[in-house]
């Protein structure tokens, strides 16, 4: 992965000097956002639901044992806003649909439809890498953000039916207001938009490079989301140092 | 005087010293070739001779280890050239993006540089497929037609551009000989109908001799020999004998 940074950099840079052009891609952009948000938002939901559910199962009795039962709202909301919420799910969208972007134009170099769009003097970064960054960079805090909020919710629910917890719903939001705060969630999103830009970029990136035939794109595959996670937490820990204060 | 990149007229082609390697193996050793403005120019040799190399080379797809390849006397690997003249390439495959419908694929390049109208896409896009014999096909997929249909598509997109000069990567293999010949007329009904240049790589002798203007004939890297078909047909190298004459021989 590391012999491959230096490209994957300059794909990034070429695919920001593009940005102009973003305009005339827009339909792509909006199908691509599509497509994310679509095959996500059900999968982004669900998985969410369940981080809040056993972070509240795993941290409430034992608060409540302490008779710190006002802070489990407070756990909760905060380690899934500033932590959970945006790595889980940009995890779960490089498995989801980094995974496919390698693939798709990973065969479209396999099967010289990339040469074909060089001939026709269309620069594959412009056709194929920039609405694919855009759209994930708007697609991933977007699904974040409902991610942060279900999550919240799964806490919420776990905290009031477990007999162990008990805490009711009010109770959980009061504690949760009292500690997590606007920046905590804008954080969470910020990372999210970072990691969404780690994600396009590494799965382009190893699409283009595709060489051979199905096998190659199956390796491709691979490569896109093992490099795009490894990234992620990576930069996961870097951004919660700058972010900290 | 008129600027040849905006005119109508062909383009000529010249290659000069052109070597390639792959993994310190030698594909092309040397390649001279002129290519006149307007003539059908095909290149044969047996397979792996480097051929699509070639190709690849002149549209610029491969950078050269040595050598360059001159577009009306201007070097190909100028990054101006691929938006000054309009070259095509109609691979082997056909190379149809899968994702977009046949209408989307031949109308791509005048979308995609927003050189017309939606509408005047769709009625050009409706004449270049008539031009190679299609019709009714603009909404199918790539994946519901059959060989010959996509590589005819291949040619319809490659017309879509106007092009000064147009690569053919066998276009006649995986073909019946009746798709054979309807893809060899044609390429010689290009040439009196748009004056456009072709060059033609192909191992089919009959789609060879049937349309060029003149022949190369490559093997191991190096031309062995340019001519008229004639004067190919009349060489009296081994090689070039043993290739236009190779059969079967079944025992009675």
């Amino acid at each position: 992965m590391f012999e491959n940074i230096g490209e994957i950099v300059l794909l990034f840079w070429r695919t920001l000097m593009a940005l102009p052009l973003a305009w005339r891609q827009r339909q792509k952009v909006f199908d691509q956002f599509f497509e994310i948000g679509n095959a996500s938002l059900l999968m982004v939901c669900v998985l969410s639901f369940f981080i809040g559910a056993v972070i509240a199962l795993q941290t409430g009795p034992v608060l409540v044992d302490r008779s710190l039962s006002s802070a489990v709202g407070g756990i909760v909301g905060i380690s899934i806003a500033k932590e959970l919420a945006p790595v889980m799910m940009a995890i779960l969208i490089a498995g989801r649909i980094g995974s496919a972007m390698a693939a798709e134009i990973g065969s479209m170099r396999v099967y010289q439809e990339i040469d074909a769009l060089r001939t026709m003097n269309i620069n594959p970064i412009h056709y194929l890498v920039l609405p694919r960054l855009i759209a994930m960079a708007f697609a991933l805090p977007m699904l974040v953000l409902v991610a942060i909020l279900v999550g919240w919710f799964g806490g919420a629910v776990v905290a009031e039916a477990n007999n162990h917890i008990n805490v009711p719903f009010q109770e959980f939001y009061s504690g949760l207001r009292q500690i997590v705060e606007p920046k905590d969630v804008a954080n969470g999103v910020f990372k999210s938009f970072c990691f969404a830009l780690i994600i396009a970029t590494v799965s382009c990136h190893q699409g283009l490079m595709t060489i051979g035939g199905p096998r190659g794109i199956g390796r491709s595959v691979t490569k896109a989301v093992v490099n795009s996670i490894v990234l992620i937490v990576i930069f996961d820990y870097i951004l919660t140092r700058v972010l900290l204060k | 005087m008129s600027d040849p990149a905006n005119s109508n007229s062909g383009v000529s082609v010249q290659v000069r010293g052109l070597r390639k390697s792959f993994d310190g193996q030698e594909v092309l050793k040397g390649i001279d070739l002129d290519i006149k403005a307007e003539e059908i120019f095909v290149i044969m040799g047996p397979s792996g001779s480097g051929k699509s190399v070639l190709l690849k080379h002149i549209i610029g797809l491969d950078p050269p280890d040595a050598g360059e390849i001159l577009i009306n006397g201007e070097s190909i690997q100028k990054s101006e050239i691929a938006s000054k003249y309009r070259l095509a390439l109609v691979f082997q495959s056909g190379a149809l993006l899968n994702s977009l419908t046949v209408g989307e694929n031949v109308g791509l390049y005048l979308t995609e540089h927003r050189l017309k109208s939606p509408e005047e896409i769709q009625k050009i896009v409706a004449g270049k497929l008539e031009a190679v014999g299609l019709k009714d096909v603009t909404d199918k997929m790539p994946s519901e037609l059959s060989g010959g249909m996509k590589k005819r598509v291949a040619i319809a997109r490659a017309l879509a551009s106007e092009p000064q000069l147009i690569l053919y990567d066998e276009p006649t293999s995986e073909l019946d000989p009746l798709s054979a010949v309807v893809i060899g007329e044609e390429i010689l009904e290009l040439k009196k109908q748009i004056r456009v240049t072709s060059i033609v790589v192909s191992h089919d002798r009959d789609l060879a001799f049937g349309v060029a203007d003149r022949i190369a004939v490559i093997n191991e890297g190096l031309i062995v020999i340019v001519g008229t078909p004639d004067e190919v047909k009349k060489s009296d190298d081994p090689l070039v004998q043993k290739f236009l004459n190779a059969d079967f021989k079944r025992e009675p």
